[in-house]
């Protein structure tokens, strides 16, 4: 299996507008979740990272007419472009375009702003696509809240398949009515900030983001770099919304990795896990994690910065797992107070440096699913 | 290098009718409304899974199409699913957002992924599997089709459950195959296209 | 058998896509969740909006469930004492 380098990168949240400008707010323990009054769903208000438009609107006019583009096209718009401008082997004609996102333009459900078929998220795509001239139609990945990192492992199967030369995987999702209605439904939703893997832990907090990431066979740069080595997904087999108490599926994702690749466990230097902070997924991560022998491993969960940021999730939290390894840093899980999982991770409580080369990036989601990837960083 | 792979069986559901291997399997003459349909069809497989009434009619298309394809049991427990379809789960976003303004139905809510058929197949079937849902305007041969190979090629699977199930407007369309490496059809492009064609208008 | 047991069967069963059920086959003190109806935590959330949709009643905290949700008679004597429609 050929490896290919993670190369430029971008993060839009309300944590800044560049991949740069979230690490130095990230290294600043400044969090994206605030406190909202103007939902008809939460009497007292509800903690979620959501993100300005008229920001947004301000950022887009410099390239396009934001009142043609929806607030999601234009924060995906937005990442790519961040990614696509400075790399030289990016290409209109032969690179890929891989999107990643659960519910896309879902609040124009009940909205006629934009035409009926921009629901439809093969149309948001194709916007998208269409907004860059791309000539290679774009794919879509909707696996629940692994698809940020599942749309990673699709690049690199179809730059190995011989589909794309390279590709642009980009991601995002909104905090619409429509998912906090439903985490409300499910009682997932935290009454604070969420609080990962803690032992007061209460439930999620969702936010909004937006991430792209340019993936290619080659290195543009001299220096160190960080490339892909393999991913794997396993379903749980035990439930639609919730996982096995066992963690089997996590576990058979992340052992099949082993030893498909061919990487020691012992190799690893730090996993960035999902850590959503309900009590069911941090528990089933913490003994996934220890059946792995990984319990001892530097782990965080970015969610306490962001909330849980769905189709986004896993691909913004990749692109960080490559910044730390590049800048061999190990950052905060934010929120953790004390251990509230039955097993005791190795839980980062503040900002480190220490000497990283492997990661370990994992994910689950609705309908079972659960993924396991490796990245490593290597010196030219 | 990529080896030879085969179509080893092939299920279309469509306008109140099943193929099975390009043979009509079912008929429906009475009932063009889905959920009839969807529930007729369950009694005439004589499938005992209540699960099955609580799944979302884009569920139910998947989840039958999968019992007719294995004769109702899927013994290679590496089955990879590789699904996709145009619609995602619009319909039942629908649904959902019309509970939404008073009460909103969190076993509605629930069906509003679409990957949620995966986990449905994989209860059912005990499958500890690969996974993925892609989303394309139509049915896209390719992507099934390299997608497929590369989880052969990297050792992922040794057994590929394909399925294309789109859900608009209460109108469907399920085609559901299996690629082994073994079978009476070469797996490629044109054979995917020439089983998927002929009853679709 | 008192009418809100009948009618609380009833609305279980339509509410819970329980199609092969009949309200004769539930038993007022069968257990809903685990051996008796097989109920799951997706069920459990349902019977919350019922109560609230149904009876003006709303479950703030969801460990509540548990004992209100245990069987017909639970859920029937809970929503006599706590009814607000």
């Amino acid at each position: 299996m050929n490896r290919n380098y993670l190369l430029n990168d971008a993060i839009i949240s309300p944590l800044g507008f560049t991949t740069s400008e979230n690490l130095t707010s990230i290294r600043n323990s400044e969090t994206a979740l605030k406190l909202h009054r103007n939902s008809r769903y939460f009497k007292e208000g509800y903690y979620a990272g959501l993100i300005d438009l008229d920001w947004i609107n301000s950022k887009f006019s410099r390239i396009g007419n934001p009142g043609k583009y929806t607030k999601l096209e234009k924060l995906i718009i937005l990442a790519i472009k961040q990614v696509i401008d400075p790399s030289q082997n990016f290409s209109t004609r032969s690179s890929g375009l891989v999107l990643s996102t659960t519910k896309g333009n879902i609040d124009l459900l009940n909205n006629n702003d934009f035409s009926a078929d921009r629901i439809y998220l093969w149309k948001m795509a194709q916007v998208i696509a269409d907004f860059f001239e791309l000539k290679q139609k774009p794919v879509v990945v909707s696996n629940a809240c692994i698809s940020g990192a599942l749309a990673i492992k699709t690049a690199n199967d179809f730059i190995e398949s011989g589909r794309f030369k390279n590709a642009v995987v980009a991601g995002g999702d909104l905090v619409s009515d429509f998912v906090l209605s439903g985490f409300q439904s499910f009682q997932a939703i935290s009454s604070k900030p969420c609080r990962p893997f803690s032992n007061d832990r209460e439930g999620v907090s969702l936010g909004e983001a937006a991430a792209a990431i340019f993936i290619d066979q080659e290195q543009s740069a001299v220096g160190e770099s960080v490339h892909y080595i393999d991913a794997v997904t396993a379903n749980d087999a035990n439930h639609i919304s919730g996982p096995s108490r066992t963690g089997e599926g996590l576990y058979q994702s992340i052992s099949r990795l082993f030893n498909n690749s061919g990487v020691d466990p012992s190799k690893v230097d730090y996993i960035s896990a999902h850590g959503t902070a309900t009590n069911f997924n941090d528990e089933m991560e913490s003994i996934s994690f220890n059946r792995a022998e990984l319990n001892y491993v530097p782990v965080n969960s970015f969610k306490g910065y962001y909330g849980h940021t769905l189709g986004a999730s896993a691909l913004l939290e990749t692109i960080l797992t490559k910044k730390c390894l590049l800048n061999n840093e190990l950052l905060a899980s934010h929120n953790f107070t004390e251990s509230g999982v039955s097993v005791n991770l190795n839980i980062i409580r503040e900002h480190k440096r220490k000497e990283l080369r492997t990661a370990l990036k994992t994910a689950s989601g609705f309908g079972g699913c659960n993924l396991a990837m490796l990245l490593q960083k290597q010196s030219l | 290098m990529s080896e030879v792979l085969y179509i080893k069986n092939s299920v279309l559901i469509r306008d109140a009718k099943v193929y099975q291997n390009g043979r009509l399997y079912y008929e429906d003459t009475k009932s063009p409304d889905i959920s009839i349909f969807l529930k007729n069809l369950y009694k005439s497989e004589k499938i005992r899974y209540s699960k099955y009434f609580k799944m979302d009619d884009l569920s139910k298309l998947g989840f039958i199409g999968t019992e007719i394809l294995f004769g109702g049991n899927i013994e290679n427990k590496e089955t990879a699913l590789v699904f996709g379809n145009a619609a995602s789960c619009l319909e039942t976003d629908r649904y959902y957002s019309e509970t939404m303004e008073e009460f909103p139905s969190p076993s509605l809510f629930v069906y509003t992924l679409p990957n949620i058929m995966l986990g449905e197949i994989s209860i059912r079937h005990q499958l500890r599997s690969e996974n993925i849902f892609f989303i394309s305007e139509k049915f896209d041969s390719s992507l099934f089709l390299e997608y497929s190979k590369s989880l052969f090629n990297q050792g992922k699977t040794d057994n590929v459950l394909c399925g294309w199930v789109d859900l608009q407007n209460n109108d469907y369309d399920v085609f559901l195959w299996e690629i082994a490496r073994s079978g009476k059809t070469y797996l490629n492009e044109e054979e995917l296209k020439n089983i998927y064609l002929p009853t679709h208008e | 058998m008192s009418d809100l047991h009948t009618e609380l069967k009833r609305s279980i069963i339509e509410q819970l896509n329980l199609e092969d059920m009949e309200v004769n086959e539930i038993e007022n003190d069968e257990q809903l969740f685990g051996d008796g109806l097989g109920l799951d935590s997706i069920d459990a959330l349902e019977l919350i909006v019922l109560l609230e949709k149904d009876y003006g009643i709303k479950l703030t905290d969801p460990n509540q469930g548990k004992q209100i949700f245990n069987s017909i008679n639970t859920m029937a004597d809970y929503i006599e004492k706590n009814r607000t429609r």
